[in-house]
């Protein structure tokens, strides 16, 4: 290999070694330490002044005892299982709102296609957090939706749709749709019409030639859409703390509290170190779908 | 046809139902007129197509070919006319209940699917018992001798295998009428050549009713029984190869099929259906002969094929037809060779020779003077 192939692989490697292996040595590494009134809150520290025997005592002072924390409180294992569940069912949901729009688009006529793609994009020139506030203005007792719906004579009584598990479904789907349409479009978009057809005079119906033609030939951009809303999902933050109510329970919520109310950097770091092992699983799925993709075009 | 010509292959001489009042047509087309907006793809056609034929639809691109197929298929409805299939006319019938398949022309395989589930896609959907799905996958994997592929995907066969499967996958359910969207359009010329015996092979073996579309005359010719010349949505002739060829009953077709020269002119009538033909100030007048009856000075162009014309350096005094020119240029092809002659108007007629010599001994070169010759009957004299 010559040098300059050398150099152009090391580019990317140098930025992940940065940008995210050493990030994640330090946050494991805090993981394994304990607590402390101090600044940063937690020790041992390494200080390398000492020396060999320094760096021996620094080691020794590390263990497991944060990750044995959470495996003894019942709250985390819930969190997690919560937020795996609200993860899985909103990309569900975000599939069915998306596909028919992705679908809609690549069949839309050849000059409004650009368009509606910038409308999909649009909503990303305002600030997601100024969006998610919106959504409260809709939503909440005295919000938009009751009003709109009372004047209608539909409900008698405001529903209570703010700070339930509702809202935070209504706030993912609604911030992760784009997400879900875009790959799905790509692949619908490039799709031959003649397949249809073919399937039409081979006997289909419209709807078994959508069935047996149209979702498998998308089935490439329909994992790659599910992935890219089921991962960063799992994680979300904003989203459940500002929508979501008191019984709404996100790994991300719990990490934030465990960081800046207890300041327990520790378990912080242990939630955060078990929640990107629970994401390797599928993220390793998302290559491993885009590999294959790569590999049947090719 | 009237003209009686000599079939070009065994099957023609006996297959004719075109000729047979008694026979009745598979298709029916009757004044079927197709509009995209203002413009008209398909400008009052009527056309009958028989059980069994070869079927060619022949033109340029934009010509309307492919509408009036895609109008078979289902895939277009007429705006006016009404299509008849079998008695039936069609009209509201989807794709999916016509007795038709279709060849597409980027042979549409499920990129999903391997090539025995393409080819038993159309059988799974008539609800066939499962064990003779899989006798007749067997039985049209043989047919275009595919067997050994059976299990690959699209995409890891080649292109002339590519489109075996298409065709395979389009006679799976035995249709009553098999349409061929250009169907060796995307195979290169010597693949192209074979391919057309295997489908006339296939297309005899089967006794299916073929309709293909062309925009390759050469095709059209080696495996049509009847050929359609199309352009502008209009049908211009429809007649079996060798009359489309011999006699084009315009010089549109006369240009279309094969190479031509074709020189205009002012018909005086000789008696018998031969004319003399005044096509230059001063020179010797052209003999043609036609069953049309022309008046005198009536403008006509006579047509003759390159290989009609006799070339030589003396001036042959037996044949009906001789004219004086330069040799312009030599288009060498190997086995023949064709002579571009500059006659002393300008025009340039073409003449072609079979190169039976070495072409160390051709005796005609750039720059000669030479004699064009051809018989009274071998031009054909046209009025449009």
């Amino acid at each position: 290999m010559n040098a300059r192939r050398l150099i152009l692989i090391a580019v990317p490697y140098m930025w992940l070694l940065a940008l995210f292996l050493v990030p994640f040595l330090i946050v494991l590494k805090i993981s394994l330490s304990d607590t402390a009134l101090s600044i940063p809150p937690y020790t041992p520290t390494l200080d390398l002044s000492q020396g060999w025997e320094g760096l021996k005592a620094f080691w020794a002072e590390l263990d497991f005892e944060n990750f044995i924390f959470l495996t003894e409180d019942d709250l985390y294992w819930k969190a997690y299982l919560s937020s795996l569940k609200i993860a899985a069912l909103s990309t569900c949901i975000t599939l069915l709102v998306g596909y028919p729009i992705a679908y809609g688009m690549a069949r839309a006529d050849e000059s409004w296609r650009p368009t509606l793609l910038m409308l999909v994009i649009l909503p990303f020139w305002t600030s997601f957090l100024i969006r998610v506030y919106a959504w409260i203005g809709i939503l909440s007792g005295e919000g938009y939706l009751n009003q709109f719906l009372m004047s209608l004579g539909i409900i008698g009584e405001p529903l209570t749709i703010l700070n339930t598990n509702t809202a935070v479904y209504i706030g993912i789907v609604y911030t992760y749709l784009p997400f879900m349409i875009l790959p799905i479009y790509a692949t619908l978009e490039k799709m031959d019409d003649s397949l249809l057809e073919a399937a039409e005079d081979l006997g289909c119906s419209r709807i078994s030639a959508f069935w047996l033609v149209t979702v498998p030939l998308s089935k490439s951009g329909i994992i790659a859409g599910c992935f890219l809303v089921f991962i960063p999902t799992i994680g979300e933050f904003v989203i459940p703390s500002l929508l979501g109510g008191s019984q709404t329970l996100m790994i991300g919520k719990v990490l934030w509290e465990e960081f800046f109310s207890n300041r327990d950097w520790p378990v912080a770091s242990a939630v955060a170190v078990i929640l990107l092992l629970i994401l390797v699983i599928p993220i390793i799925l998302f290559q491993r779908n885009e590999q294959k993709q790569r590999e049947a075009e090719g | 046809m009237a003209q009686a010509t000599k079939p070009q292959r065994a099957k023609a001489e006996a297959f004719a139902p075109w000729q047979d009042a008694s026979t009745r047509p598979l298709i029916e087309f009757r004044g079927v007129t197709k509009r995209f907006g203002t413009f008209t793809a398909i400008d009052d056609i009527s056309l009958d197509i028989y059980a069994k034929e070869f079927f060619a639809l022949l033109g340029p691109s934009g010509c309307g070919k492919t509408t009036l197929m895609r109008m078979l298929g289902g895939f277009e409805t007429p705006t006016e006319g009404t299509i008849l299939l079998d008695g039936q006319d069609v009209a509201g019938v989807p794709p999916n209940r016509r007795a038709t398949n279709m060849m597409f022309q980027s042979y549409a395989l499920f990129p999903h699917l391997d090539i025995a589930e393409n080819i038993a896609f159309g059988l799974r959907r008539a609800k066939i018992p499962k064990d003779q799905i899989a006798a007749r996958v067997d039985e049209m994997l043989k047919l275009v001798q595919l067997t050994p592929y059976r299990s690959r995907k699209p995409h890891q066969v080649s292109g002339g295998q590519r489109q075996r499967v298409a065709l395979a996958r389009a006679l799976a359910r035995a249709p009553k009428l098999l349409l061929l969207d250009e169907p060796l359009g995307a195979l290169d010329k010597k693949l192209r050549q074979e391919t057309q015996f295997e489908l006339m092979d296939i297309q005899e073996k089967t006794g299916t009713t073929f309709v293909i579309v062309t925009h390759d005359q050469e095709e059209a010719m080696t495996v049509a029984s009847r050929v359609a010349v199309m352009d502008h949505g209009k049908l211009v002739q429809v007649a079996t190869p060798d009359a489309i060829y011999e006699t084009p009953n315009s010089t549109y077709v006369a240009d279309f099929i094969g190479d031509v020269n074709i020189i205009e002119g002012a018909a005086t009538p000789l008696g018998e259906g031969r004319y003399e033909i005044h096509w230059a100030e001063g020179a010797t007048p052209l003999i043609g002969t036609t069953d049309e009856a022309l008046a005198t000075g009536a403008k006509v162009y006579l047509a003759i094929r390159p290989e009609k014309v006799a070339i030589s350096t003396e001036n042959p005094e037996s044949r009906a037809n001789a004219v004086p020119g330069t040799v312009h240029d030599i288009a060498y092809l190997g086995n023949i060779s064709t002579y571009h002659v500059e006659l002393a108007n300008g025009a340039i007629v073409k003449a072609q020779t079979a190169n039976t010599h070495r072409i160390a001994r051709r005796d005609i070169t750039w720059d000669d003077p030479v004699w064009l010759s051809w018989t009274d009957t071998a031009g054909v004299v046209l009025t449009r």
